[in-house]
């Protein structure tokens, strides 16, 4: 009976048309190329000059211009109060960050890589993630924790971890994760206008890569929703559901598998929490198949929360178990060709959209 | 108040150009004492009290007190610093250390490397200064630039080049990589990645050998533990923690600062309220050092008491060692932000060339004694770069070797078997 009606209000969410947060208007599309640096950094520019309440804050973001150049150029432009070089000290300037975002301001704090975060994590969850639960709604914390997250190359264990899960798990985060530079731009402009914590997962691998943009997406009052997955490829044989640098692996994979014949559904899910349940599960539910495909440890993984949640909504519908890549179960090595072994690779996301549809049994 | 003027800069005097009498705090400290060897031939440097530290508060340029021409004024020197044999001692690691670190950085662009990799060029006599006054048992918890702390504690070169080049036959069969060298069998704690994580590990190694002294009995453990870390670690809340718990255990520790002036591009002075680290020991109850980290011969003296003391029981100590890294960051910074001035300032200051002269100046070895040992490192490294480039990668089983200690738990019995499979276990009659 229960489930019943879940399924009925699954159907109603299901047709139920997000508010969309996104301007649409019709520019042509040009065929312009961005990197996700500058995307990123575009974004931070843009919503720094529409609201003089953001700031940036993190190590070498001013004079160095950013470990990663992502900030570069945003000193010269707004000054050093506003784009703030911090001590190495992740603590103590996350907690000095969330207590100014108590007062409204809106800080944008850099990690140089996300596993710096662990430094801060107390301020990131209970200082940050749940204060407006605790002051039942009076304080908000409209912060922006940014960086570069999960491996790198040849950085070895504690340069590598992705930490996804982690924040995704945590009640009052929300936490994003794009792709290309469509999503950087839109996302984070999204982020920086959000009234709470919002954790925003970078590839630091991506940085450097190049991906096609609109005029619209170009346009500084663009903006994607929080909470939206995007389908970057149509198909009806099999999903595969991924996030970050994934999704590149995974359109590869889809490539690969056209050929023998299996037409694969790509979904880039650009929002860890809130995951957008909703398309997954219609994507499911049109291809019967799942594999999801991450970088993190395996263990808890978004992979694993994703597999529940189709199990709980669409088990009906599911013609073969979810198949789960994810990095492998051990501390980042440093050997080149272990670390290879330690992340998946475009042939195991074949392999097990290959099992699913039931071609192999390896 | 004492007497004896030194080089090195104590804490307990105030920085200005009247010295004042010792604050009350400064009682119980027994550092130094009139008839310590710190104070040995060091006592012809002069300490005015204008020999102070001129910081100018612009872009990251600073002029430090120059003791090397200092050096030039004294009067000659009856007693040596160093016997022969340490003093080639100390030449061959420095220069090992160099040798080394400069073959690194050709492997990295020859692609043999990669990852990060941060290199000591220049900072080589804190290294030297400290660790070849250690045992084998004394342990050593370091930072990423952690090749040449390995290299003097004992690592073989091989090992180490190894491990750099992600191969089996690395310190850590190639899945730590160039932040993460360990060695059990020197006693070396790694090798971390965040700044400030090593030095609660230091802490905590150091507590381990109180408490064997103390609790476990073994009445001759006085190990010492060193704890090196960087002018932009002073800023982090661990570090302050650790100096808390130190001096409030009295534990038997060295924290080593290695003050480069430089945290990647962010200048020390612009990062740092009060920047004289040296300072901040006597607020926690432990004396505080300041020395200049481009002599090996003034970081031993240095290094020799403070140690010392560690060793007695005597608790903590703080070092400043002004010292400079004559390359970037790591191999992928620009190094765009640094004076050029600044750093041919430090390049005049050179460790090698000092301790060079030292050797020379005062006949503890010829020219071809230490052209000798240049050729022998040279050998030693190429010899190490070629072990490593024949050396296996590693294989696959070995990905996921290593997670654990003991996987499954309470370990094997004596029948061969896994304590755990045995139903008896639970009954409590299996005995671990």
């Amino acid at each position: 009976m229960l489930g019943i009606v879940r399924q009925k209000m699954l159907e109603q969410s299901l047709k139920k048309i997000p508010p969309a947060v996104s301007v649409l208007r019709s520019y042509s599309s040009a065929a312009k190329q961005m990197t996700i640096r500058d995307a990123l950094n575009s974004a931070l520019d843009e919503e720094m000059s529409a609201d003089s309440k953001v700031f940036l804050m993190g190590e070498e973001v001013g004079e160095y211009q950013g470990a990663y150049k992502i900030t570069k150029g945003l000193l010269d432009k707004y000054g050093p109060e506003r784009v703030l070089d911090t001590p190495i000290t992740e603590a103590g300037f996350t907690g000095v960050a969330v207590g100014a975002a108590y007062y409204g301001v809106k800080p944008v704090v850099e990690f140089m890589t996300f596993n710096f975060s662990m430094q801060a994590i107390d301020h990131i969850i209970n200082s940050a993630a749940k204060t407006n639960y605790m002051s039942s709604g009076q304080i908000s914390v409209p912060i922006v924790f940014r960086g570069p997250n999960g491996a790198a190359a040849g950085v070895g264990a504690q340069h590598s971890q992705c930490y996804a899960a982690w924040y995704a798990s945590c009640p009052g985060l929300k936490v994003l994760a794009p792709y290309s530079s469509e999503d950087a731009r839109g996302l984070l402009k999204a982020a920086i206008r959000d009234p709470d914590p919002v954790v925003f997962l970078e590839n630091e691998l991506l940085y450097g890569e190049s991906f096609p943009v609109s005029d619209e997406v170009l346009d500084s009052s663009f903006c994607l929703p929080i909470g939206k997955a995007k389908i970057e490829r149509k198909g009806k044989d099999v999903t595969i559901a991924a996030y970050s640098k994934m999704v590149g692996y995974a359109l590869k994979a889809a490539e690969t598998l056209e050929k023998d014949g299996i037409d694969a559904e790509v979904i880039n899910l650009r929002s860890i929490r809130p995951l957008d349940r909703s398309m997954i599960n219609a994507s499911v539910r049109k291809t019967s198949r799942l594999v999801t495909v991450e970088e993190a440890f395996p263990q808890h993984g978004v992979g694993a929360e994703i597999c529940a949640s189709i199990v709980e909504e669409s088990f009906a519908y599911l013609d073969a178990p979810v198949e789960r890549i994810a990095g492998a179960d051990v501390p980042m090595p440093y050997a080149a060709n272990l670390e290879r072994m330690a992340v998946p690779q475009v042939e195991d996301i074949v392999r097990a959209a290959k099992r699913t549809c039931y071609r192999s049994v390896s | 108040m004492n007497s004896a003027s030194c080089a090195a800069k104590i804490s307990t005097q105030p920085f200005s150009l009247n010295p004042t009498s010792p604050t009350s705090h400064d009682n119980p400290l027994v550092f130094p004492k009139p008839t310590s060897l710190f104070l040995g031939s060091t006592r012809k440097l002069r300490l005015s009290s204008s020999s102070k530290l001129n910081l100018h508060r612009r872009s990251g340029t600073v002029v430090a007190v120059s003791d090397v021409v200092k050096q030039k004024k004294s009067k000659s020197t009856p007693s040596l610093l160093i016997t022969k044999e340490e003093g080639l001692e100390l030449y061959e690691d420095v220069i090992l250390g160099r040798a080394f670190e400069d073959m690194c950085a050709q492997m990295y662009y020859r692609g043999k490397m990669f990852g990060f990799v941060h290199l000591y060029n220049g900072q080589e006599a804190v290294s030297t200064g400290f660790i070849k006054l250690l045992k084998q048992q004394d342990s050593v918890v370091s930072t990423y630039r952690d090749h040449v702390h390995a290299l003097s504690k004992g690592v073989p070169a091989r090992a180490v080049m190894s491990e750099l080049f992600g191969k089996t036959t690395g310190c850590c069969r190639g899945q730590g990589g160039s932040m993460h060298m360990f060695s059990r069998e020197h006693n070396l704690l790694g090798g971390f990645a965040f700044i400030g994580e090593g030095i609660p590990v230091a802490t905590g190694a150091a507590f381990t050998s109180k408490y064997k002294r103390e609790i476990l009995k073994e009445a001759d453990c006085d190990h010492v533990t060193l704890a090196f870390f960087g002018d932009g670690t002073c800023n982090n809340g661990q570090f302050f923690e650790c100096l808390n718990m130190a001096a409030l255990w009295k534990l038997p520790i060295v924290f080593v600062v290695e003050n480069n002036l430089w945290a990647i591009g962010m200048s020390h002075l612009r990062a740092t309220s009060d920047p004289q680290i040296y300072k901040k020991g006597p607020a926690f109850g432990m004396p505080g050092i300041h020395v200049d980290g481009m002599d090996v011969l003034k970081v031993r003296e240095v290094a020799k008491e403070a140690i010392g003391r560690a060793r007695r029981g005597e608790g903590p100590t703080l070092v400043e060692c002004e010292t400079y890294r004559f390359r970037g960051h790591s191999l992928a910074d620009p190094d765009e932000l640094r004076d050029s001035a600044e750093k041919a300032y430090y390049a005049a200051r050179d460790p090698i060339t000092a301790l060079k002269k030292y050797l020379i100046e005062n006949s503890l070895a010829s020219e071809a004694d230490l052209k000798a040992i240049d050729k022998k490192i040279d050998e030693v490294v190429e010899d190490a770069v070629e072990f490593a480039d024949e050396s296996p990668v590693p294989s696959r089983s070995q990905l996921l070797e290593n997670v654990f200690a003991d996987p499954k738990g309470f370990g094997i019995g004596p029948d061969g078997r896994y304590r755990c499979e045995d139903p008896k276990f639970t009954e409590g009659t299996a005995h671990v």
